[in-house]
């Protein structure tokens, strides 16, 4: 089974690539869920046939060409044939985050004026509901799942089965045919929102030929088959899952498998065993915190073998999976290992059959990078942007290091300002913002380079890009030196007993740091030493935890102090917050990134004593609860200080 | 207002309430000298959240006892879908349709949520133990069918995680949950639950009240249920009998208990003379 290499007549829109895939792969599974603890699956004719009739159910409902129509769910296969049939309809689909709050649900479908929303269950249902009356132009809700839903008012609500029904009975095959057929590689295939870390969500505009050449292009780079299997589990109105699983798996044919809910991905993960794997830092973060947690518990005998052979791993493993030569001894016990530890292992994590993966999104820890690719995992770094369709950069296998986010993607150009800024021009670049030219004309310049906002470098030998910073976040300290916060705030991050850190310093004499600790890792830890505790903010204020931290801390102060451009930003004060910092109160964004300046404003009274050398500070802090009640939580926090490494530092001027 | 004491009417809500489902008539239950319960009468309608409410000891549980059929009155007669129940035995009470919940969760701890679940569905599986363990091909299909049922009710409930877990390592909230699932299993036509809430914090509280109403919602199943929380009770049920040292004191919607004299003088406390 061939796949084509470039895009023609019959591959230019999303329904003519599934056109493709039925006849090519007709029999072959295209989508999985699990049900009902089964896993239900899709060929691609089956898949072809369902988003047919809902396509047609669509146009009864009066789906104009041009509409936009709105997916609110989870990763579900009739929410991805949602977006396929929007398509098929001339409309365009623009998903939205699940968890998203009403107010944001509002300003979305308000901006991009939808006139149509398919919703996964009463819970999204009751969220457009309730912000209904701010949005004239919505006219009608289609649902997935009826439960409690039944006794509503169904003037302008459908279940989805009932729109598919309405289009197998009354559907309009001709006029779904011309509108399919007038689709061509310049219009629009997707509207994205990004996640807003400054101001408004901005929708961007991709066009068929940004997904499908990106899709072509990455599949090519990586070689990916028809053969290959995903999970798809992260949110479908990030860029990087509508590039994986319908961009990708629509271009090569790969099967799409969804879990039966977010709390069991994990047990779904290793029920599928993909091989091809996306997940952000944080989630191999996660898991590594959790194999270790429970290495602890093991017996000894397990723990020494686990010890034992990881230490082999480590110190052969990254060299057996880049094709490097490594002696016959040490292969024949890395075999040894594999069959006792790291096959067991990689299969608890799901990780058996993985033969490519990615992180991005954030800087990845040195040692959590190096802990999978030493177990023979082959995990990579892209770097990527909702404007690019993903793909800037990416690493090829072989070049694969913990630093670095790899050299540009097929067909990206990159270029560095004089600031440090990086700019990329691709195929994949966005058409424009949504109603927003201004925004449009101060991303994209007229020759097509876009900038992405972050600072960096590209390595003279190796032709690697590595990101140091948000370019607007790189500031001055009050002496001139360079203040990258990121850089520290990962370097911490790195130490699984912190889970987010917030560091403050631009324009200032001497940089200071929130922290909040990782409720896992250290209540395991207070848990082995007997330490009783009764919530979050006990634990976060307990003394010997604060220890802890301090001893991380100053560790960063020893490694920051090392890089003399950067040495200025070691932190001399720190405290732990009360709180973990959270999207629902808008502390990070819906990605789970830090919002530096909300944080700034919300926590003034702790930064104020963090440099006015008191040694705590009362505070009280607004939070918001699941079910969208506020609350205050108070607490007295202790301020320390941590030790520094005196180290002359460079002031920007002077390097360059 | 509708006439609610004869059913037939529908709820603010939209859901149908149907005929007398069952009927106590003038139950009394004595234990040697002790009379836990005095002459008392009330009914069920099809569909309805029929709650039994009073302070400790007011004979709340020896109520439901009786209507699972656990207890024999000394005197008067359950009336069960227009016949009278004679004295039955546990298992034929649940043959009937009526399944339950405890007070104090009464699940197998060894087994998993899934079998705890299967269990539920025993009056349900027709062929013989000798079909079962040479696994022939109607104790296979019967297996499957069951097992169609118990994942729908899994997924009903939001339980798919714990699926495979022994009980045993689960938190209370969930346990109740799993009881709950269990009861469900047996697809009854009348649901008791015993202190759905008992012990819960305010957020499983809300869980909780969300599945029950949803139960009734969904499978429109009759649910009778015994709770002291009043708040909860107030506002999951349709109607309300009142109980206290073993004797009915009140009857009707939840407005109408609430202002019921004495009914407040029971859960406030008043001189006795």
């Amino acid at each position: 089974m061939a796949i084509p290499t470039t895009a023609s007549a019959g591959t230019d829109t999303m329904p003519r690539l599934l056109a493709r895939n039925v006849a090519e792969f007709g029999d072959k599974s295209a989508y999985r869920e699990k049900e009902f603890g089964i896993w239900q699956s899709w060929t691609w004719s089956e898949a072809a046939a369902e988003i047919e009739t809902l396509a047609l159910g669509l146009l009864t409902l009066g789906v104009k060409e041009g509409d936009h129509i709105a997916i609110i769910g989870r990763n579900r296969p009739y929410l991805y044939w949602s977006m396929v049939a929007a398509q098929k309809c001339g409309a365009v689909p623009v998903p939205l985050y699940q968890d998203a709050v009403a107010e944001e649900i509002a300003y979305v479908l308000d901006h991009c004026s939808a006139r149509f929303v398919v919703a996964q269950d009463q819970e999204q249902v009751d969220k457009v509901i309730e912000v209904m009356d701010q949005l004239p132009g919505l006219e009608h809700m289609v649902y997935l799942d009826p439960r409690g839903l039944r006794k509503y008012d169904h003037s302008h609500l459908s279940r989805f089965d009932e729109i598919q029904a309405r289009g197998r009975d009354q559907g309009d095959p001709a006029e779904l045919k011309r509108r399919q057929d007038a689709q061509g590689y310049d219009d629009t295939c997707v509207m994205l929102y990004t996640s807003g870390t400054t101001g408004r969500p901005k929708g961007v505009v991709l066009s068929n030929r940004n997904i499908i050449e990106t899709s072509k292009n990455s599949a090519e780079f990586d070689h990916l088959e028809p053969g290959d299997e995903i999970l798809a589990y992260l949110p479908m109105a990030w860029v990087g899952d509508f590039i994986f699983s319908i961009g990708q798996a629509y271009w090569t044919g790969f099967c799409v498998n969804c879990p039966e809910s977010p709390e069991t991905m994990h047990t779904d993960l290793r029920e599928i065993g993909p091989t091809y794997y996306f997940a952000p830092p944080r989630v191999f973060e996660t898991q590594l915190t959790q194999v270790m947690i429970r290495m602890e518990d093991a017996g000894r005998f397990k723990q020494w073998m686990f010890r034992h052979f990881m230490d082999h791993a480590k110190k052969v493993g990254p060299d057996i999976l880049d094709g490097k030569s490594v002696s016959f001894g040490d292969r024949l016990k890395y075999k040894l290992g594999d069959l006792l530890v790291y096959g067991p292992l990689k299969n608890t994590l799901g990780f058996s059959r993985v033969r490519v993966g990615y992180t991005a999104g954030e800087a990845i820890g040195p040692e959590i990078f190096d802990f999978y690719r030493s177990l023979g995992i082959n995990l990579k770094q892209l770097y990527g942007q909702t404007e690019a369709s993903v793909f800037i950069t990416q690493q090829p296998d072989g070049e694969v290091r913990s630093d670095t986010v790899g050299v540009p993607s097929p067909g990206v150009e990159l270029k560095i300002a004089e600031n440090g800024e990086v700019f990329y021009r691709s195929p994949g670049v966005f058409v424009r913002y949504f109603k927003n030219d201004e925004s449009t004309a101060s991303t994209k310049d007229s020759e097509g380079w876009v900038a992405t906002g972050d600072a960096g470098f590209i390595e003279e030998d190796s032709g690697h890009l590595r990101i140091i910073d948000r370019a607007k976040d790189v500031g001055k300290m009050a002496d001139g030196a360079l203040f990258a916060p990121k850089y520290v705030e990962n370097k911490l991050k790195f130490f699984p007993n912190i889970l987010e850190a917030v560091v403050f310093g631009n324009g200032r004499e001497k940089c200071t740091a929130f922290i909040n600790i990782d409720l896992t890792a250290v209540g395991n830890w207070a848990e082995r030493n007997n330490i009783a505790y009764s919530s979050y903010q006990e634990l976060a204020g307990h003394p010997k935890v604060l220890e802890i931290i301090q001893g991380h801390v100053e560790d960063v102060n020893q490694s920051v102090a090392e890089d003399p451009m950067l040495a200025g930003c070691q932190v001399h004060r720190f405290l732990v917050l009360h709180k973990q910092l959270d999207a629902d109160d808008g502390e990070l964004t819906r990605t789970q990134k830090v919002r530096r300046r909300i944080i700034e404003e919300k926590f003034d009274d702790l930064i104020t004593a963090l440099y006015d050398g008191s040694t705590e500070q009362y505070t009280e802090t607004e939070v918001t609860y699941e079910d969208g009640r506020k609350g205050k939580i108070k607490a007295t926090l202790e301020i320390r200080d941590a030790k520094t490494v005196a180290v002359e530092a460079k002031t920007l001027e002077a390097a360059e | 207002m509708n006439d609610m004491s004869g059913g037939n009417y529908t709820t603010a809500d939209g859901r149908k309430i149907g005929n007398t489902l069952m009927e106590m008539k003038n139950i009394t239950l004595r234990f040697g000298g002790v009379v836990a319960i005095k002459d008392i009468s009330f009914d069920i309608h099809e569909g309805e959240i029929r709650a039994i409410i009073g302070p400790n000891g007011a004979g709340k549980s020896s109520m439901l006892n009786v209507v699972s059929g656990f207890y024999n009155p000394q005197e008067g007669e359950v009336w069960f879908r227009g016949k009278k129940r004679p004295p039955m035995k546990p298992y034929q009470v649940a043959q009937q349709g009526i399944a339950r919940t405890f007070q104090n969760i009464a699940l197998f701890e060894g087994m998993s949520v899934l079998d705890n679940i299967m269990t539920g569905r025993l009056t349900h599986m027709k062929s013989g133990m000798f079909a079962q363990a040479l696994w022939l091909g109607k104790a296979e299909r019967e297996e499957t069918q069951n097992r169609e049922v118990v994942e729908k009710i899994i997924d009903f409930l939001e339980i798919q995680t714990i699926r495979k877990t022994p009980v045993g390592r689960l938190p209370y909230g969930l346990k109740k949950r799993v009881e709950l699932a269990r009861a469900l299993a047996a697809e009854p036509k009348l649901l008791l639950l015993d202190e759905p809430m008992a012990g819960m914090n305010v957020e499983e509280k809300e869980d909780m009240s969300r599945f029950i109403l949803d139960v009734n919602d969904e499978f429109g199943t009759t649910i009778a249920l015994i709770e002291h929380d009043m708040g909860v009770v107030m506002d999951l049920s349709d109607r309300v009998v009142v109980m206290d040292y073993g004797k009915k004191i009140g009857d009707g919607t939840p407005d109408e208990v609430r202002n019921n004299q004495e009914v407040i003088d029971a859960y406030l406390g008043v001189a006795h003379d």
